[in-house]
Protein backbone atom coordinates (compact mmCIF):
# COMPACT_ATOMS: atom_id res chain seq x y z
CA UNK A 1 0.00 0.00 0.00
CA UNK A 2 1.32 3.47 -0.76
CA UNK A 3 0.48 6.47 1.35
CA UNK A 4 0.10 10.11 0.50
CA UNK A 5 3.13 12.13 1.71
CA UNK A 6 2.80 15.75 0.50
CA UNK A 7 6.15 17.32 -0.46
CA UNK A 8 5.56 20.72 1.11
CA UNK A 9 5.04 19.51 4.70
CA UNK A 10 7.37 18.53 7.53
CA UNK A 11 6.89 15.38 9.61
CA UNK A 12 7.55 13.88 13.00
CA UNK A 13 8.60 10.27 13.39
CA UNK A 14 5.44 9.84 15.45
CA UNK A 15 3.41 10.58 12.27
CA UNK A 16 2.29 14.19 12.72
CA UNK A 17 2.59 16.70 9.87
CA UNK A 18 3.06 20.47 10.00
CA UNK A 19 2.99 23.23 7.40
CA UNK A 20 5.96 25.61 7.19
CA UNK A 21 4.01 28.89 7.48
CA UNK A 22 4.41 31.31 10.41
CA UNK A 23 1.10 30.02 11.65
CA UNK A 24 1.67 26.32 11.18
CA UNK A 25 -1.17 23.88 10.70
CA UNK A 26 -0.83 20.44 12.33
CA UNK A 27 -2.45 17.04 11.77
CA UNK A 28 -1.64 13.33 11.54
CA UNK A 29 -0.48 11.61 8.38
CA UNK A 30 -2.26 9.36 5.93
CA UNK A 31 -0.13 6.47 7.21
CA UNK A 32 -1.14 7.22 10.82
CA UNK A 33 -4.86 7.38 10.10
CA UNK A 34 -4.63 4.08 8.22
CA UNK A 35 -2.78 2.41 11.10
CA UNK A 36 -5.33 3.67 13.61
CA UNK A 37 -8.39 2.65 11.64
CA UNK A 38 -11.80 4.25 12.15
CA UNK A 39 -11.19 7.40 14.21
CA UNK A 40 -14.06 7.90 16.68
CA UNK A 41 -12.79 10.56 19.08
CA UNK A 42 -10.30 13.42 19.09
CA UNK A 43 -9.20 15.36 22.18
CA UNK A 44 -7.42 18.64 21.44
CA UNK A 45 -6.11 21.62 23.44
CA UNK A 46 -7.94 24.93 23.53
CA UNK A 47 -7.09 28.11 21.67
CA UNK A 48 -4.41 30.00 23.56
CA UNK A 49 -2.78 26.88 24.99
CA UNK A 50 0.97 26.59 24.67
CA UNK A 51 2.57 23.63 22.91
CA UNK A 52 6.09 22.33 23.39
CA UNK A 53 7.75 20.55 20.50
CA UNK A 54 7.91 16.81 21.09
CA UNK A 55 5.30 16.77 23.86
CA UNK A 56 1.85 15.33 23.48
CA UNK A 57 -0.96 17.81 22.87
CA UNK A 58 -3.97 15.54 22.49
CA UNK A 59 -5.37 12.12 21.86
CA UNK A 60 -6.80 10.37 18.83
CA UNK A 61 -8.93 7.31 19.47
CA UNK A 62 -10.01 4.79 16.89
CA UNK A 63 -12.38 1.93 17.57
CA UNK A 64 -9.44 -0.27 18.46
CA UNK A 65 -6.74 2.03 19.86
CA UNK A 66 -5.83 5.16 21.81
CA UNK A 67 -2.90 7.25 20.53
CA UNK A 68 -1.27 10.38 21.87
CA UNK A 69 -0.47 13.03 19.29
CA UNK A 70 2.74 15.05 19.58
CA UNK A 71 3.51 18.66 18.80
CA UNK A 72 5.96 19.04 15.91
CA UNK A 73 6.68 22.64 16.97
CA UNK A 74 6.41 24.90 20.02
CA UNK A 75 4.01 27.81 20.05
CA UNK A 76 0.56 29.12 20.86
CA UNK A 77 -2.59 27.43 19.59
CA UNK A 78 -4.45 29.97 17.44
CA UNK A 79 -7.17 27.69 16.04
CA UNK A 80 -8.64 24.27 16.74
CA UNK A 81 -10.53 22.25 14.14
CA UNK A 82 -13.79 21.93 16.04
CA UNK A 83 -15.38 20.00 13.17
CA UNK A 84 -13.45 16.98 14.44
CA UNK A 85 -15.48 16.90 17.65
CA UNK A 86 -18.62 15.99 15.70
CA UNK A 87 -16.94 14.35 12.71
CA UNK A 88 -13.75 12.63 13.91
CA UNK A 89 -13.91 10.51 10.75
CA UNK A 90 -12.56 13.53 8.83
CA UNK A 91 -9.13 12.43 10.11
CA UNK A 92 -9.55 9.23 8.08
CA UNK A 93 -11.20 10.81 5.09
CA UNK A 94 -8.91 13.80 4.56
CA UNK A 95 -5.91 13.74 6.94
CA UNK A 96 -4.03 16.59 5.21
CA UNK A 97 -7.16 18.66 4.48
CA UNK A 98 -10.41 18.78 6.46
CA UNK A 99 -8.89 16.44 9.05
CA UNK A 100 -6.34 19.05 10.28
CA UNK A 101 -6.20 19.49 14.04
CA UNK A 102 -4.56 22.75 15.15
CA UNK A 103 -3.01 25.97 13.99
CA UNK A 104 0.01 27.11 15.99
CA UNK A 105 1.84 30.44 16.00
CA UNK A 106 5.46 29.35 15.95
CA UNK A 107 7.65 30.20 18.91
CA UNK A 108 10.85 29.29 17.08
CA UNK A 109 10.92 28.83 13.31
CA UNK A 110 14.20 26.95 13.46
CA UNK A 111 12.37 23.99 15.01
CA UNK A 112 11.01 23.24 11.53
CA UNK A 113 14.55 22.37 10.41
CA UNK A 114 14.68 19.58 12.97
CA UNK A 115 11.73 17.76 11.37
CA UNK A 116 11.70 15.14 8.63
CA UNK A 117 11.08 16.22 5.07
CA UNK A 118 8.76 14.24 2.82
CA UNK A 119 11.51 11.98 1.47
CA UNK A 120 12.81 11.16 4.94
CA UNK A 121 9.32 10.44 6.24
CA UNK A 122 8.54 8.28 3.21
CA UNK A 123 11.67 6.26 3.96
CA UNK A 124 10.46 5.73 7.52
CA UNK A 125 7.06 4.32 6.60
CA UNK A 126 8.09 2.22 3.62
CA UNK B 1 7.41 -17.01 20.67
CA UNK B 2 6.26 -18.06 17.23
CA UNK B 3 2.59 -17.35 16.70
CA UNK B 4 0.29 -20.15 15.60
CA UNK B 5 -0.89 -19.68 12.04
CA UNK B 6 -4.53 -20.30 11.13
CA UNK B 7 -5.18 -22.43 8.04
CA UNK B 8 -6.37 -19.32 6.22
CA UNK B 9 -3.15 -17.38 6.83
CA UNK B 10 -2.41 -17.47 3.10
CA UNK B 11 -5.47 -15.43 2.16
CA UNK B 12 -4.73 -12.47 4.45
CA UNK B 13 -2.75 -10.36 2.05
CA UNK B 14 -4.50 -7.08 2.88
CA UNK B 15 -5.49 -7.60 6.50
CA UNK B 16 -3.93 -6.07 9.60
CA UNK B 17 -2.78 -8.94 11.80
CA UNK B 18 -2.52 -9.22 15.57
CA UNK B 19 -1.48 -11.71 18.25
CA UNK B 20 -4.68 -13.13 19.65
CA UNK B 21 -4.22 -15.86 22.25
CA UNK B 22 -0.97 -16.89 20.61
CA UNK B 23 -2.42 -16.95 17.09
CA UNK B 24 -1.64 -14.49 14.31
CA UNK B 25 -5.15 -13.41 13.35
CA UNK B 26 -6.66 -10.70 11.16
CA UNK B 27 -7.93 -7.80 13.23
CA UNK B 28 -9.19 -5.72 10.35
CA UNK B 29 -9.52 -6.17 6.58
CA UNK B 30 -11.04 -2.92 5.37
CA UNK B 31 -12.41 -1.01 8.33
CA UNK B 32 -13.91 -2.22 11.58
CA UNK B 33 -16.91 0.02 11.03
CA UNK B 34 -17.54 -1.30 7.50
CA UNK B 35 -17.12 -4.91 8.62
CA UNK B 36 -19.36 -4.42 11.64
CA UNK B 37 -22.07 -2.82 9.52
CA UNK B 38 -21.90 -5.63 6.95
CA UNK B 39 -22.68 -8.17 9.66
CA UNK B 40 -25.56 -6.14 11.09
CA UNK B 41 -27.10 -5.37 7.69
CA UNK B 42 -26.05 -8.10 5.22
CA UNK B 43 -23.38 -10.67 6.09
CA UNK B 44 -19.76 -11.05 7.04
CA UNK B 45 -17.34 -13.96 7.37
CA UNK B 46 -14.78 -14.45 10.12
CA UNK B 47 -11.90 -16.85 10.49
CA UNK B 48 -12.35 -18.20 14.01
CA UNK B 49 -9.90 -21.07 13.61
CA UNK B 50 -8.03 -19.76 16.65
CA UNK B 51 -10.87 -21.02 18.81
CA UNK B 52 -10.03 -24.43 20.24
CA UNK B 53 -11.71 -27.62 19.13
CA UNK B 54 -11.64 -30.53 21.56
CA UNK B 55 -13.68 -33.70 21.01
CA UNK B 56 -14.76 -36.15 23.69
CA UNK B 57 -16.03 -39.65 22.97
CA UNK B 58 -16.46 -43.01 24.64
CA UNK B 59 -18.76 -44.43 27.33
CA UNK B 60 -18.12 -41.66 29.88
CA UNK B 61 -17.90 -38.70 27.49
CA UNK B 62 -21.16 -37.28 28.85
CA UNK B 63 -20.20 -37.69 32.49
CA UNK B 64 -16.74 -36.19 32.00
CA UNK B 65 -18.07 -33.12 30.20
CA UNK B 66 -20.97 -32.81 32.62
CA UNK B 67 -18.55 -32.67 35.53
CA UNK B 68 -16.30 -30.09 33.90
CA UNK B 69 -18.86 -27.60 32.56
CA UNK B 70 -21.52 -25.64 34.42
CA UNK B 71 -24.52 -26.31 32.17
CA UNK B 72 -26.52 -29.54 31.89
CA UNK B 73 -24.84 -31.58 29.17
CA UNK B 74 -27.38 -34.40 29.68
CA UNK B 75 -30.07 -32.08 28.31
CA UNK B 76 -28.42 -32.14 24.87
CA UNK B 77 -29.84 -34.42 22.21
CA UNK B 78 -27.76 -35.35 19.16
CA UNK B 79 -27.18 -32.16 17.17
CA UNK B 80 -27.80 -29.78 20.10
CA UNK B 81 -25.40 -27.22 21.54
CA UNK B 82 -25.24 -25.12 24.70
CA UNK B 83 -23.21 -22.27 26.14
CA UNK B 84 -21.44 -23.08 29.42
CA UNK B 85 -18.80 -21.97 31.86
CA UNK B 86 -15.76 -23.98 32.90
CA UNK B 87 -15.02 -23.23 36.55
CA UNK B 88 -12.54 -24.19 39.25
CA UNK B 89 -13.48 -25.47 42.73
CA UNK B 90 -14.22 -21.92 43.85
CA UNK B 91 -16.60 -21.37 40.94
CA UNK B 92 -14.15 -18.99 39.22
CA UNK B 93 -14.48 -18.96 35.43
CA UNK B 94 -11.46 -20.53 33.74
CA UNK B 95 -13.08 -20.36 30.32
CA UNK B 96 -16.42 -20.16 28.59
CA UNK B 97 -17.35 -22.55 25.83
CA UNK B 98 -19.99 -23.97 23.57
CA UNK B 99 -20.57 -27.70 24.05
CA UNK B 100 -21.91 -29.51 20.98
CA UNK B 101 -23.44 -32.95 21.16
CA UNK B 102 -22.48 -34.12 17.73
CA UNK B 103 -25.01 -35.53 15.27
CA UNK B 104 -25.65 -39.27 15.62
CA UNK B 105 -23.57 -40.24 12.58
CA UNK B 106 -20.41 -38.47 13.87
CA UNK B 107 -17.30 -40.34 15.02
CA UNK B 108 -17.13 -38.40 18.27
CA UNK B 109 -19.81 -37.74 20.87
CA UNK B 110 -19.10 -34.20 22.03
CA UNK B 111 -17.14 -31.21 20.82
CA UNK B 112 -16.38 -28.20 22.92
CA UNK B 113 -14.78 -24.93 21.90
CA UNK B 114 -12.27 -23.42 24.35
CA UNK B 115 -11.08 -19.89 23.75
CA UNK B 116 -7.99 -19.05 21.70
CA UNK B 117 -4.88 -20.38 23.36
CA UNK B 118 -6.83 -22.40 25.94
CA UNK B 119 -7.16 -25.57 23.87
CA UNK B 120 -4.10 -27.32 25.31
CA UNK B 121 -4.93 -26.42 28.88
CA UNK B 122 -8.58 -27.48 28.54
CA UNK B 123 -7.76 -30.75 26.78
CA UNK B 124 -5.33 -31.48 29.61
CA UNK B 125 -8.00 -30.60 32.16
CA UNK B 126 -10.34 -33.15 30.61
CA UNK B 127 -7.61 -35.80 30.52
CA UNK B 128 -6.39 -35.24 34.08
CA UNK B 129 -9.92 -35.33 35.49
CA UNK B 130 -10.71 -38.41 33.47
CA UNK B 131 -7.74 -40.09 35.15
CA UNK B 132 -8.64 -38.77 38.59
CA UNK B 133 -12.22 -39.97 38.31
CA UNK B 134 -11.39 -43.26 36.55
CA UNK B 135 -13.65 -42.51 33.58
CA UNK B 136 -13.42 -44.00 30.12
CA UNK B 137 -13.36 -41.33 27.43
CA UNK B 138 -11.16 -40.29 24.55
CA UNK B 139 -10.21 -36.62 24.57
CA UNK B 140 -8.67 -35.23 21.38
CA UNK B 141 -7.41 -31.71 20.81
CA UNK B 142 -8.37 -31.13 17.17
CA UNK B 143 -7.59 -27.42 17.08
CA UNK B 144 -4.90 -27.85 14.44
CA UNK B 145 -7.03 -30.27 12.39
CA UNK B 146 -10.08 -28.05 12.05
CA UNK B 147 -10.67 -24.65 10.60
CA UNK B 148 -13.71 -22.69 11.68
CA UNK B 149 -15.42 -20.06 9.58
CA UNK B 150 -18.23 -17.98 11.07
CA UNK B 151 -20.77 -16.66 8.58
CA UNK B 152 -22.91 -14.09 10.35
CA UNK B 153 -25.66 -11.65 9.46
CA UNK B 154 -29.21 -11.49 8.10
CA UNK B 155 -28.06 -12.76 4.69
CA UNK B 156 -26.01 -15.64 6.13
CA UNK B 157 -28.61 -18.32 5.52
CA UNK B 158 -29.18 -17.35 1.89
CA UNK B 159 -25.42 -17.28 1.25
CA UNK B 160 -24.86 -20.66 2.85
CA UNK B 161 -27.92 -22.20 1.17
CA UNK B 162 -26.28 -21.55 -2.20
CA UNK B 163 -23.35 -23.76 -1.17
CA UNK B 164 -25.03 -26.66 0.63
CA UNK B 165 -27.98 -29.01 0.31
CA UNK B 166 -28.42 -28.97 4.09
CA UNK B 167 -31.97 -28.00 5.09
CA UNK B 168 -31.00 -24.80 6.87
CA UNK B 169 -34.60 -23.92 7.74
CA UNK B 170 -34.72 -26.96 9.97
CA UNK B 171 -31.40 -26.16 11.68
CA UNK B 172 -32.43 -24.18 14.76
CA UNK B 173 -30.38 -21.80 16.87
CA UNK B 174 -27.76 -23.80 18.82
CA UNK B 175 -28.18 -26.85 16.61
CA UNK B 176 -25.47 -28.57 14.59
CA UNK B 177 -25.54 -30.95 11.60
CA UNK B 178 -23.12 -32.71 9.30
CA UNK B 179 -23.30 -31.27 5.82
CA UNK B 180 -21.32 -30.65 2.66
CA UNK B 181 -20.43 -27.01 2.05
CA UNK B 182 -18.82 -26.13 -1.29
CA UNK B 183 -18.00 -29.81 -1.75
CA UNK B 184 -16.31 -30.11 1.65
CA UNK B 185 -17.60 -32.37 4.47
CA UNK B 186 -18.30 -29.96 7.30
CA UNK B 187 -20.01 -29.60 10.60
CA UNK B 188 -22.49 -26.73 10.34
CA UNK B 189 -23.71 -25.11 13.56
CA UNK B 190 -26.25 -22.33 13.90
CA UNK B 191 -24.11 -20.49 16.45
CA UNK B 192 -22.01 -17.35 16.57
CA UNK B 193 -20.98 -14.48 18.77
CA UNK B 194 -22.35 -11.43 17.00
CA UNK B 195 -26.04 -11.37 17.96
CA UNK B 196 -27.01 -12.02 14.35
CA UNK B 197 -28.38 -15.14 12.77
CA UNK B 198 -25.52 -17.14 11.36
CA UNK B 199 -23.45 -20.27 11.18
CA UNK B 200 -20.13 -21.57 12.38
CA UNK B 201 -18.70 -24.01 9.87
CA UNK B 202 -16.04 -26.48 10.96
CA UNK B 203 -14.05 -28.09 8.19
CA UNK B 204 -10.73 -29.89 7.77
CA UNK B 205 -7.92 -27.33 7.94
CA UNK B 206 -6.78 -28.22 4.44
CA UNK B 207 -10.17 -27.26 2.97
CA UNK B 208 -10.46 -23.95 4.81
CA UNK B 209 -9.81 -21.79 1.75
CA UNK B 210 -12.52 -23.57 -0.25
CA UNK B 211 -15.13 -22.89 2.43
CA UNK B 212 -13.89 -19.34 3.02
CA UNK B 213 -14.00 -18.46 -0.68
CA UNK B 214 -17.44 -20.01 -1.14
CA UNK B 215 -18.94 -17.59 1.38
CA UNK B 216 -19.10 -14.56 -0.87
CA UNK B 217 -19.37 -11.64 1.56
CA UNK B 218 -17.36 -9.10 3.56
CA UNK B 219 -14.30 -10.63 5.26
CA UNK B 220 -14.24 -9.44 8.88
CA UNK B 221 -11.50 -9.37 11.48
CA UNK B 222 -11.46 -9.75 15.22
CA UNK B 223 -11.91 -5.99 15.63
CA UNK B 224 -15.45 -6.18 14.28
CA UNK B 225 -16.08 -9.37 16.21
CA UNK B 226 -15.21 -7.46 19.38
CA UNK B 227 -17.53 -4.51 18.68
CA UNK B 228 -20.34 -6.88 17.64
CA UNK B 229 -20.03 -9.02 20.78
CA UNK B 230 -19.80 -5.96 23.00
CA UNK B 231 -23.03 -4.49 21.60
CA UNK B 232 -24.62 -7.77 22.71
CA UNK B 233 -23.01 -7.66 26.16
CA UNK B 234 -21.27 -11.00 25.53
CA UNK B 235 -18.19 -11.88 27.54
CA UNK B 236 -14.68 -11.93 26.17
CA UNK B 237 -12.22 -14.28 27.87
CA UNK B 238 -9.35 -12.27 29.29
CA UNK B 239 -11.43 -9.09 29.51
CA UNK B 240 -14.62 -9.90 31.44
CA UNK B 241 -13.03 -12.87 33.19
CA UNK B 242 -9.53 -14.18 33.74
CA UNK B 243 -8.57 -16.62 36.50
CA UNK B 244 -5.73 -14.36 37.72
CA UNK B 245 -6.45 -10.79 36.53
CA UNK B 246 -10.26 -10.80 36.74
CA UNK B 247 -11.38 -13.82 38.78
CA UNK B 248 -15.16 -13.91 38.40
CA UNK B 249 -17.92 -16.44 38.84
CA UNK B 250 -20.72 -17.00 36.30
CA UNK B 251 -23.11 -15.14 38.61
CA UNK B 252 -20.86 -12.10 38.76
CA UNK B 253 -20.31 -12.27 35.00
CA UNK B 254 -24.08 -12.28 34.49
CA UNK B 255 -24.18 -15.74 32.92
CA UNK B 256 -25.85 -17.39 35.91
CA UNK B 257 -28.29 -18.96 33.44
CA UNK B 258 -25.49 -21.30 32.31
CA UNK B 259 -25.18 -22.79 35.81
CA UNK B 260 -27.20 -25.98 36.30
CA UNK B 261 -26.94 -26.46 40.08
CA UNK B 262 -28.88 -29.73 39.85
CA UNK B 263 -25.89 -31.30 38.07
CA UNK B 264 -22.59 -32.28 39.64
CA UNK B 265 -19.63 -30.27 38.36
CA UNK B 266 -16.37 -28.77 39.62
CA UNK B 267 -17.28 -25.55 41.41
CA UNK B 268 -20.92 -26.50 41.98
CA UNK B 269 -20.87 -26.21 45.78
CA UNK B 270 -19.22 -22.80 45.72
CA UNK B 271 -21.69 -21.59 43.12
CA UNK B 272 -24.66 -23.02 45.02
CA UNK B 273 -23.54 -20.99 48.04
CA UNK B 274 -23.14 -17.89 45.92
CA UNK B 275 -26.53 -18.38 44.33
CA UNK B 276 -28.03 -18.61 47.81
CA UNK B 277 -26.12 -15.66 49.32
CA UNK B 278 -26.03 -13.43 46.26
CA UNK B 279 -23.10 -11.57 44.73
CA UNK B 280 -21.72 -8.17 45.67
CA UNK B 281 -20.75 -7.11 42.17
CA UNK B 282 -22.07 -7.92 38.75
CA UNK B 283 -21.33 -7.12 35.14
CA UNK B 284 -23.30 -4.07 34.05
CA UNK B 285 -23.72 -2.18 30.78
CA UNK B 286 -22.50 1.43 30.81
CA UNK B 287 -23.09 4.19 28.28
CA UNK B 288 -20.84 7.24 28.30
CA UNK B 289 -22.85 10.45 27.95
CA UNK B 290 -19.83 12.76 27.59
CA UNK B 291 -17.52 12.54 24.63
CA UNK B 292 -14.80 9.90 24.84
CA UNK B 293 -14.26 6.18 24.65
CA UNK B 294 -14.38 3.96 27.75
CA UNK B 295 -11.60 1.36 27.71
CA UNK B 296 -10.49 -1.71 29.65
CA UNK B 297 -9.29 -0.79 33.14
CA UNK B 298 -10.85 2.68 33.41
CA UNK B 299 -12.27 3.43 36.83
CA UNK B 300 -16.03 3.84 37.38
CA UNK B 301 -17.08 6.09 40.27
CA UNK B 302 -20.27 7.43 41.80
CA UNK B 303 -21.10 11.12 41.45
CA UNK B 304 -19.01 11.90 44.54
CA UNK B 305 -15.95 10.32 42.99
CA UNK B 306 -15.95 7.17 45.14
CA UNK B 307 -14.71 4.11 43.27
CA UNK B 308 -17.43 1.64 42.30
CA UNK B 309 -15.56 -0.61 39.92
CA UNK B 310 -13.84 -0.70 36.56
CA UNK B 311 -14.50 -1.07 32.86
CA UNK B 312 -13.71 -4.51 31.44
CA UNK B 313 -14.23 -3.58 27.80
CA UNK B 314 -15.55 -0.60 25.92
CA UNK B 315 -15.84 0.85 22.46
CA UNK B 316 -17.63 3.35 20.30
CA UNK B 317 -20.67 1.35 19.22
CA UNK B 318 -20.75 1.40 15.42
CA UNK B 319 -24.48 0.60 15.41
CA UNK B 320 -25.58 3.14 18.02
CA UNK B 321 -22.90 5.79 17.52
CA UNK B 322 -22.42 6.10 21.28
CA UNK B 323 -19.61 4.91 23.57
CA UNK B 324 -20.57 1.69 25.40
CA UNK B 325 -18.83 -0.52 27.92
CA UNK B 326 -19.13 -3.36 30.39
CA UNK B 327 -18.08 -2.85 34.01
CA UNK B 328 -18.15 -4.77 37.27
CA UNK B 329 -20.22 -2.65 39.67
CA UNK B 330 -22.02 -3.21 42.99
CA UNK B 331 -25.23 -5.13 42.26
CA UNK B 332 -27.48 -2.16 43.00
CA UNK B 333 -26.02 -0.57 39.87
CA UNK B 334 -27.34 -3.41 37.73
CA UNK B 335 -30.50 -1.36 37.52
CA UNK B 336 -30.51 0.72 34.30
CA UNK B 337 -30.30 4.52 34.24
CA UNK B 338 -28.13 4.87 37.32
CA UNK B 339 -25.81 7.88 37.02
CA UNK B 340 -22.12 7.04 37.30
CA UNK B 341 -18.84 8.51 36.07
CA UNK B 342 -16.04 6.95 34.05
CA UNK B 343 -12.58 8.37 34.73
CA UNK B 344 -10.81 8.93 31.42
CA UNK B 345 -7.23 10.22 31.63
CA UNK B 346 -7.95 11.62 35.07
CA UNK B 347 -11.19 13.36 34.09
CA UNK B 348 -14.55 12.11 35.36
CA UNK B 349 -17.01 11.75 32.47
CA UNK B 350 -20.77 11.51 32.79
CA UNK B 351 -22.21 8.03 32.19
CA UNK B 352 -25.20 5.88 33.03
CA UNK B 353 -25.85 2.20 33.50
CA UNK B 354 -27.74 0.35 30.79
CA UNK B 355 -29.36 -3.01 30.32
CA UNK B 356 -27.61 -5.34 27.90
CA UNK B 357 -27.75 -6.16 25.08
CA UNK B 358 -27.18 -2.56 24.07
CA UNK B 359 -28.92 -3.14 20.75
CA UNK B 360 -32.34 -4.58 20.12
CA UNK B 361 -31.68 -8.23 19.19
Amino acid sequence: MSFDVPEDLRYLESHEWVTTDDTARVGITDFAQDELGDVVFVELPAEGDELTAGEDFGVVESIKAVSDVYAPVSGTVTAVNEALFDQPELVNEDPFGDGWMLEVELADESELDELLDAAEYRDQIE
Amino acid sequence: MTLRQPPLAGVYTDATLTDFGGWEMPVEFESIRAEHTAVRETAGKFDVSHMGQVTVSGPDALELTQRLTTNDVAALGPGDAQYAGITDEDGILLDDTVVYRLPAESDDDYLFIPNAGHDGEMAERWVSHREEWGLTATVTNRTEEYAMVALQGPHAQALLAAETVLELDSLGRFEVANGVVAGVECLVARTGYTGEDGFEILCPAGDAETVWNAADCQPCGLGARDTLRLEMGYLLSGEEFHPRDEPRTPYEADIGWTVALDTDFVGRDSLAAQERDGVGETLVGVELLDRGVPRHGYEVTDLDGATLGHITSGTMSPTLGVPIALAYLPTEYAEPERSVEVVIRGEPKEARTRATPFIDR
